[in-house]
């Protein structure tokens, strides 16, 4: 479905857009974001849950299964860290200059 | 609809969310809706993917799930704020795993596929790797489970070996279309003890750097198993975060005015390199009670924090004693150092934290002109940031980064735990200025000493 030029289109726009949208973040953001695009990055899940749903050996399976436990972790463990480092923009939120 | 129309759909708006959610995430006023749209994203694609057609090991799946989200909804949750930037560092050494496992589990599977297909599932494998093992590493380093850097002669050489003997045995690989279990284990021992053996060296002041990089570089394998796996959402998740963390990655290394390859494989970061044979004077210090009354009697006061405010967790006490002293029409603002901390906007989140508003906050171009205006300047656990040799001291580790003007500051005070040296393990100039005081302690303690000090004067 997505092959050769098309997919290296699809590479090349998605690498401006990730560029674009971080340009201009102040720094007060930076950590955040960091985390935030690290829990982004967690859709690695999908990917180990096909390769483990499709892993017929007993070793495809074993390697299928931690694949899938590490790739939860990325991103529950992302979405957990960046959720409470932005809940303390919260109180000062309005106070911005 | 199809059960395929269902999933490609929903990974379409998985996309959308991610991207809208990342952009989000990049303005103070919208952050926090940020990370619920990239979360509503990734719920909705990994609930389709339970409907992908032809799979099988639902159990294992769930299970694997539980195992994995549950260790890390809890750590996640536990965790200290201060402690965070190694979290990052071990979540995201996780999803780079997660693309390795991936690509195994592909290129075991054999069969007849595009020579693009191995390429990109082997260069995948070997990013996911490196980043899996060097982030476990900066992890490790962070967390102070290991506390020395470990660096040996010929290492870059024999660094540089193994990636070529990794990048060898991907090319086996690809060439012989059909690997064997021994095969694939060699190349990914062979990545592993790459990311191992690249990020041992590293001083834990670079840790930062090194952390965002590895995030990049996960991104960038997640894309390359979504190319092998025809995913887009993986793709284009992947490539985003790949291109964002490059440039993150840029901004920090050059706020410490160094280039990614010189944090790479200089091999700087804790080595002590004091200025020998110079005498720079002595430490001069102060009671809290003479702290106490210089800055009540100060028109303008500038705080500067660095990681000792967040080891001590001092951020609500230091929010405390600037809002007494601006009851009693001080001046107060607070001057943070682009890598103050352990990771860019670590100071910022931990002020925030405590309270303080935005609008006190100043960036290093903002607020370097004020210092010769301000009384004084307290420095609260920050070191290197701060120090002058950085501007004039050419044999200095330092040299050339851009700090805060602290010594320009008509006083000084410093609240530090004792004598030694900072993280980077460079002897701090500011220290031993005339006008500098020295006040020793835990961050905490002393900033709780300061208020009820301030309130008896």
């Amino acid at each position: 479905m997505i092959d050769g030029f098309i997919a290296l289109y699809i590479f090349m726009l998605a690498a401006f857009t990730g560029y674009e949208v971080i340009a201009r973040v102040p720094v007060i953001l930076h950590t955040p974001l960091m985390s935030g695009s690290n829990f982004v990055h967690g859709i690695v899940l999908v990917g180990a849950m096909v390769a483990l749903g499709h892993a017929t050996t007993p070793l495809g399976r074993v390697i299928g299964f931690i694949g899938v436990v590490l790739a939860a972790g990325n991103a529950v463990g992302g979405y957990v860290v960046t959720e409470r480092m932005l809940e303390m923009f919260r109180s000062s939120g309005e106070k911005k200059p | 609809m199809t059960a395929a129309t269902l999933i490609q759909s929903s990974y379409f708006v998985a996309a959308v969310l991610f991207i809208m959610g990342l952009k989000r995430m990049s303005s103070p006023r919208t952050a926090r809706g940020g990370i619920l749209w990239a979360g509503a994203g990734m719920l909705v694609a990994t609930l389709v993917t339970f409907a992908w057609p032809g799979m099988d090991n639902y159990a294992l799946m769930l299970g694997a799930i539980g195992v994995g989200g549950g260790l890390a909804w809890i750590t996640g949750k536990r965790v200290a704020i201060t402690d965070m930037p190694q979290m990052i560092a071990l979540y995201n050494g996780m999803g780079g795993g997660a693309a390795a496992a991936i690509a195994a589990v592909e290129l075991l599977k054999g069969g007849e596929h595009p020579l693009t297909l191995y390429v990109l599932a082997v260069l995948g494998g070997l990013i996911g790797a490196v980043s899996f093992s060097g982030s476990l590493i900066a992890f490790a380093k962070l967390q102070s489970l290991i506390k020395r850097s470990v660096r040996f002669p010929g290492q870059q050489i024999f660094n540089i070996a193994v990636l070529v003997a990794s990048a060898a045995a991907g090319a086996l690989i690809i060439v012989s279309h059909d690997a064997g279990v021994t095969d694939v284990a060699v190349f990914f021992l062979l990545a592993l003890a790459l990311g191992v053996l690249m990020t041992l060296p590293i001083g834990g002041a670079d840790m930062p750097v090194v952390i965002s990089l590895y995030n990049a570089l996960t991104g960038l394998a997640v894309a390359f198993e979504g190319f092998v796996l025809n995913n887009a959402a993986m793709i284009i998740a992947g490539t985003v975060v790949g291109a964002a963390g490059t440039l993150l990655t840029q901004l920090m290394a050059k706020a410490m005015n160094r280039s990614l390859g010189n944090v790479l494989f200089s091999g700087f970061g804790e080595t002590a390199a004091p200025t020998a044979g110079e005498d720079r004077g002595s430490m001069k210090p102060i009671e809290v009670n003479d702290a106490a009354v210089m800055l009540t009697f100060a028109q303008k006061v500038i705080i500067v924090p660095g990681y000792g405010m967040a080891v001590a967790q001092a951020q609500h006490k230091i929010w405390e004693l600037a809002q007494l002293l601006m009851a009693r029409g001080v001046k107060v603002k607070f001057a943070i150092h682009p890598v103050a901390g352990r990771m860019p906007g670590h100071m910022n989140v931990l002020l925030a934290e405590a309270g303080v508003p935005y609008d006190l906050i100043y960036d290093l171009e903002e607020i370097n002109s004020e210092f010769e205006t301000a009384d004084v300047a307290l420095i609260i656990g920050a070191n290197d940031v701060v120090n002058p040799s950085a501007r004039n001291d050419t044999a200095s580790p330092i040299f050339g980064m851009p700090i805060l003007n602290a010594d320009k500051a008509k006083n000084v005070i410093v609240i530090k735990r004792g004598q030694g040296a900072g993280f980077s393990g460079i002897e701090n100039a500011l220290f031993f200025l005339d006008r500098t005081r020295m006040l020793y302690g835990d961050g905490q303690a002393a900033a709780s000493q300061l208020v009820q000090g301030i309130k008896t004067v």
